[in-house]
């Protein structure tokens, strides 16, 4: 299929661009395959690249001749164009929706996409399980590197390889296979150096109603546990709902046949009410009117922060069980691709210094959810203002950021990175030019050869100016765990992301310069006085007669 | 003391539940005449926790465990200390006499009256005029040719919870004030509370008219036309009458009310919609229950915000300060402020609006200043409204809380634009409520001279001004634009947030959170001390005395650590 066909009308000329906190320019619109532009001819305005992709949806309004588009973006941004002519007008709406609407992931940016720098390092190999498993080998010699997923019939949403018990042979991973949701066997998430206990996922197993049992499953996790130790089975599920589960094959570990486990349910929500929550959270954030009841009222209604201390709360009781219990941890929900990674990144966040940093954060991501299945295409395909009718959509990517983002708050000198980088991979896990969040899964993105066609996102983020970019000027690094506070009191609306658009951000930015002024000056000081420090020192050697008594 | 029943009581628990400590202390507890002590057996800390009682809001006493017999200290800055007492008879006593002593009934209890500092006399006449009102109208530029000094109140003869000193429009005869005052509410005529040299309109304030239904007093219609006249921009003035309309239409039955339209020449009346004293405290007490909740779920945290109806009060305190300060910097039109006395949601409005049009009063000594005008000498009745003695519940309500909440409000969406953090609002709030010193004894100027405070007691600015390092915001800076110029703040409801520096200190606590703030100036603190190692090594010729300079103590570089 050739763009072409789809873009009605390629160029309009004296298009008005509204666009929140930014003043109206006039110009030149262009629709190309991907992208919509929007330039003037005046030198300092700022044109507008906008992702077709980026758009979540598009409303029209007319007034006489004077057409309007609202863009809708996936990002939260609306803008608005306005097109005189209706014939033009309408024509640029449906080309945009046509546009924006495409199904075939070959059609997508990434594959048309050419870098405009200098790829230093190619972020597809950047975080190889081969590599990651090196540092865990280096720790242990408990766990070995599987390949028993190497063509993905095993388990298709895992990577080929997996971090499995030594002592657990491939034939016992298929048989295990079969008795958890599509194939999600318990594999290696997370080794806790300090104490050698383990958090592994995997998907619920099928008992069903008859209590199907698997030695094989019971043997690989216990396999995991030190002698005479118990371990944690966190089920993100309550006990009703997983109750309800075996009735459609799935169910839960019984302490009859997992008896040195315990486990414990909590109330992760799951994906449709989530996309609710957010949709109903975003509207809330543009209502215009002036009463704080109202505002209360409607955040309370949408039920986002409630999700956000529940998912942080799972999380917290994850890492307190390792590290306070000293005891491991296996935690599953339904498929194990959603709740279950945002508990098992988060621990790792909270227990693990090397995840605070920006390296270490994009290996958490790669490994816990792009390596770990979580099906970013269904999930990300809409955002807060899709009128279409949802299929798999939830925003379990942006708790997580939003999780991240809380913790980051409370400890704003232990993270490597600032804000931006989380709301840098929001963005791109929605409309991106790199391949990095295309797919639902390893094997889907090895099939569609992503990694010879698309530019990986971190082969961008792992230049030098980016990395400084993205640096926070408070950092020190912490070795110790953080706990962060799961109270209502300490958790806020996420405005990064939710009022990004709804107000100006000119203060806050000027505040965090002046605080990178004074952190500069600072460090400019301290070169400053080691260097006349040496400087003295020399000449103390030089001159036995200014030596020191 | 008489009021002290048992001085000392041995093997006492203390849980100082706002600071989130999990465990109490053992140790032993002491009252004295203005203290409530408790120190630690611990050898090794021997922590000390003294607690004012002036600072005690309530005693209660819950139900006797087998342990022992409790004691509940709820304090005035929302602190709360359980307290566990082996012997009932020794709890009783001990709560008779807090309860006594939390309630002083004369001033001379107070702890300003008996607090003496080493300071000489003259350091304390001095410390009395750290700030100087005068002074500070003087660099708003009043008295000039269209504000003047009136001698009318002088000994309070006028307005007896007025200043002495007073700037009223030029053309405002005695006779026109005087004849002003008597149509107003207690007296409280129009006059000057700040001056806008920019546009050279000025927000004054007063209380409601004594108009009733049909009354008028000529003196009152030409003061209103001679704020106006002083005001050579701008040909009408706002009236801003803070209550909410029907409350302003009720007070008519009582012969008060608000401005008739008909008899008042070009005004233009403004309702806000502020709420009662009465309203603002049971509001407060919500609020802090939000605060003091235990593990609440995230609905019945943000329900019980809502219900409190906290937020809807700052920000409509928040959007008085705002139509005001937009009618005197962008239109250039002078402002009438009143409500009913004109003493408490009038000074609310007047100090927010200040702040937003001036920078100075962003500073510390500026926030000095104008808690010394539009608080104190105006005669805002800190005595009663913050319970210094025992008396009627129904005067007491927080109504200095919610200006310095609106600060704190603001800083946060203005980060660089004040001088002090947010532990200087907090400070400030203690010390109105502590009676440690003697600036906010009394209801008005008139009292405290008639008390001889002056004499007898110490002012707080001094001290507040000695601790300064602690309350510089690091990110401040005279050159930034939010820093200069008048604010012009989001009021949009997303923009307010709960204060959990003064209403939940347990989550404040729980684990040893990092502060940017005081991250960042103990970087700048740094960069001080190197700077100065900077030029001692510089000072140094080549060649000199340089084993000298190794006496220099490096700068603790393990910030970086």
């Amino acid at each position: 299929m050739e763009f072409a066909e789809l873009i009605k009308t390629p160029r309009v000329d004296g298009v008005v661009l509204h666009r929140p906190f930014m003043p109206i320019v006039e110009g030149t619109l262009c629709l190309t395959g991907h992208h919509l532009i929007l330039s003037s001819r005046q030198d300092n305005t700022e044109e507008l690249w906008l992702l077709h992709s980026n758009i979540d949806s598009i409303e029209k309004r007319f007034v006489g001749s004077l057409g309007s588009i609202i863009l809708k973006c996936k990002d939260l941004k609306v803008i608005q164009l306005d097109i005189t002519g209706m014939e033009e007008c309408l024509n640029i709406a449906s080309s945009i929706e046509a546009l924006s609407t495409l199904d075939s992931l070959s059609l997508m940016y990434p594959f048309f996409y050419r870098p405009m720098f200098e790829v230093i390092e190619d972020g597809w190999n950047s975080f190889r399980p081969e590599d990651i498993f090196k540092d865990l080998e280096s720790m242990t010699d408990e766990w070995r590197l599987s390949r028993v997923n190497r063509d993905f019939s095993v388990c298709p949403s895992y990577p080929p390889m997996v971090a499995v018990p030594k002592d657990v042979d491939d034939d016992a991973l298929r048989k295990v296979a079969t008795f958890r949701h599509s194939g999600r066997f318990p594999v290696l998430s997370y080794y806790h150096k300090k104490n050698g206990m383990v958090m592994m996922r995997a998907g619920q197993p099928l008992t069903g109603t008859n209590g199907r049992r698997c030695k094989e499953d019971e043997k690989l996790i216990n396999a995991t546990l030190r002698p005479g130790k118990r371990g944690y089975i966190i089920d993100t599920r309550t006990i009703g709902v997983a109750q309800q589960a075996k009735a459609r094959g799935g169910g839960f570990e019984s302490e009859a046949n997992y008896p040195q486990w315990r486990r414990i349910h909590k109330a992760v929500e799951r994906s449709n009410i989530l996309q609710e929550s957010l949709i109903k959270l975003v509207e809330a954030c543009n209502d215009r009117s002036h009463s704080i009841d109202r505002w209360l009222s409607k955040l309370e209604a949408s039920s986002w922060q409630t999700h956000v201390k529940e998912i942080l709360t799972t999380a917290c009781l994850a890492a307190q069980c390792i590290d306070r219990e000293g005891a491991s941890v296996l935690v599953h929900g339904t498929e194990g691709t959603d709740s279950t990674l945002q508990v098992t990144s988060l621990a790792q966040i909270i227990l693990d210094p090397a995840c605070r940093t920006i390296r270490g954060f994009q290996g958490l991501v790669e490994r816990e959810w792009l390596q770990a299945g979580h099906p970013f295409q269904q999930r990300c395909a809409q955002s807060a203002y899709s009128n279409s009718k949802l299929r798999q959509e939830a925003p379990v990517f942006l708790l997580f950021l939003d999780c991240v983002w809380q913790i980051l708050r409370q400890f704003p000198c232990s993270f490597e990175f600032k804000e931006s980088f989380l709301v840098l991979l929001f963005e791109h896990a929605y409309a991106s030019q790199f391949g990095t969040f295309l797919g639902n899964s390893t094997s889907e993105r090895v099939k569609l050869s992503l990694p010879e066609k698309t530019v990986s996102l971190w082969s961008w983020v792992n230049r030098p100016q980016e990395i400084e970019r993205l640096t926070n000027p408070l950092y020190e690094a912490n070795s110790l765990v953080i706990w962060p506070s799961v109270a209502p009191q300490s958790l806020l609306l996420w405005e990064g992301v939710f009022l990004r658009w709804n107000r100006s951000s000119k203060c806050l930015e000027e505040a965090y310069e002046e605080m990178v002024h004074i952190i500069e000056y600072n460090k400019e000081l301290q070169n400053k006085v080691n260097s006349l420090r040496r400087q003295l020192a020399q000449l103390e050697t030089e001159d036995p007669l200014l030596q020191t008594p | 003391m008489e009021h002290i029943r048992t001085p000392k009581v041995e093997n006492v628990r203390l849980l100082d539940r706002s600071s989130g400590q999990r465990k109490a202390g053992i140790g032993t507890l002491y009252l004295s005449a203005t203290h409530t002590i408790f120190v630690e057996n611990n050898p090794e800390t021997r922590k000390e926790t003294w607690v004012l009682h002036s600072m005690v809001s309530s005693v209660e006493r819950p139900p006797t465990i087998p342990a022992g017999s409790q004691l509940l200290l709820r304090c005035k800055d929302f602190r709360i200390f359980q307290i566990l007492i082996p012997q009932e008879r020794d709890c009783l006593d001990v709560y008779t006499s807090l309860v006594r002593l939390s309630r002083p009934e004369k001033y001379s209890e107070l702890y300003c009256l008996s607090f003496n500092p080493s300071m000489n006399k003259e350091e304390r006449e001095e410390s009395w005029t750290f700030i100087d009102l005068m002074a500070d109208y003087k660099r708003m530029g009043v008295p000039n040719n269209l504000w003047v000094t009136t001698e009318a109140n002088s000994e309070y003869r006028v307005c007896d919870t007025y200043p002495s000193e007073l700037f009223v429009p030029r053309s405002a005869t005695p006779a026109i004030i005087v004849g002003s005052s008597r149509f107003r509410s207690r007296g409280r005529f129009p006059a000057l509370s700040y001056f806008h040299q920019d546009t050279l309109a000025a927000v004054c304030r007063c209380s409601q008219p004594l108009s009733g239904f049909s009354g008028r007093c000529q003196e009152d219609e030409m003061m209103l036309q001679a704020v106006m006249k002083s005001n050579p921009g701008s040909d009408y003035i706002y009236v801003v009458d803070t209550r909410p309309k029907l409350n302003a239409m009720a007070n008519r039955a009582a012969g008060k009310g608000y401005e008739n339209e008909d008899h008042y020449t070009n005004i233009k009346l403004h309702f806000i919609g502020i709420e009662n004293i009465h309203v603002m405290r049971s509001s407060q007490q919500k609020i802090v229950e939000v605060g003091e909740m235990r593990s609440p779920s995230m609905t019945d945290f943000l329900w019980g915000l809502e219900n409190s109806g906290w937020l809807k009060h700052i920000k409509a305190i928040l959007d008085a300060g705002v139509f005001i300060s937009r009618a005197v910097a962008d239109e250039g039109v002078s402002v009438l402020v009143h409500c009913s006395d004109g003493w408490d949601r009038t000074a609310q409005a007047c100090a927010v609006a200040s702040i937003l049009l001036d920078p100075f009063y962003r500073t510390i000594k500026g926030l000095m200043v104008l808690i010394e005008r539009d608080w104190v000498s105006f005669g805002h009745k800190f005595s009663h409204r913050y319970a210094h003695l025992d008396g009627d519940p129904k005067e007491v309500s927080p109504v200095v809380d919610q200006f310095l909440e609106c600060v704190w409000q603001l800083s946060e969406q203005f980060p660089c634009a004040f001088e002090f953090n947010e532990r200087f609002l907090i400070a400030i709030h203690t010390h109105v409520y502590s009676c440690h010193f003697g600036n906010f004894l009394g209801n008005c100027q008139k009292e405290r001279r008639d008390m001889r405070l002056r004499e007898r007691t110490h002012s707080v600015w001094p001290q507040l001004w000695k601790d300064r390092a602690q309350y510089i915001n690091p990110l401040y800076k005279a050159e930034l634009s939010q820093t200069q110029g008048v604010l012009r703040p989001n009021t949009t409801p997303y923009c307010f947030k709960m204060w959990k520096g003064l209403y939940n200190h347990v989550q404040k606590s729980t684990a040893p959170r990092q502060s940017p703030s005081d991250f960042l100036s103990a970087v700048r603190e740094q960069s001080q001390q190197l700077e100065e190692a900077l030029t001692n090594h510089q000072e140094v010729p080549a060649g000199g005395t340089a084993h000298q300079t190794n006496h220099m103590q490096p700068p603790a570089e393990t910030l970086w650590a």
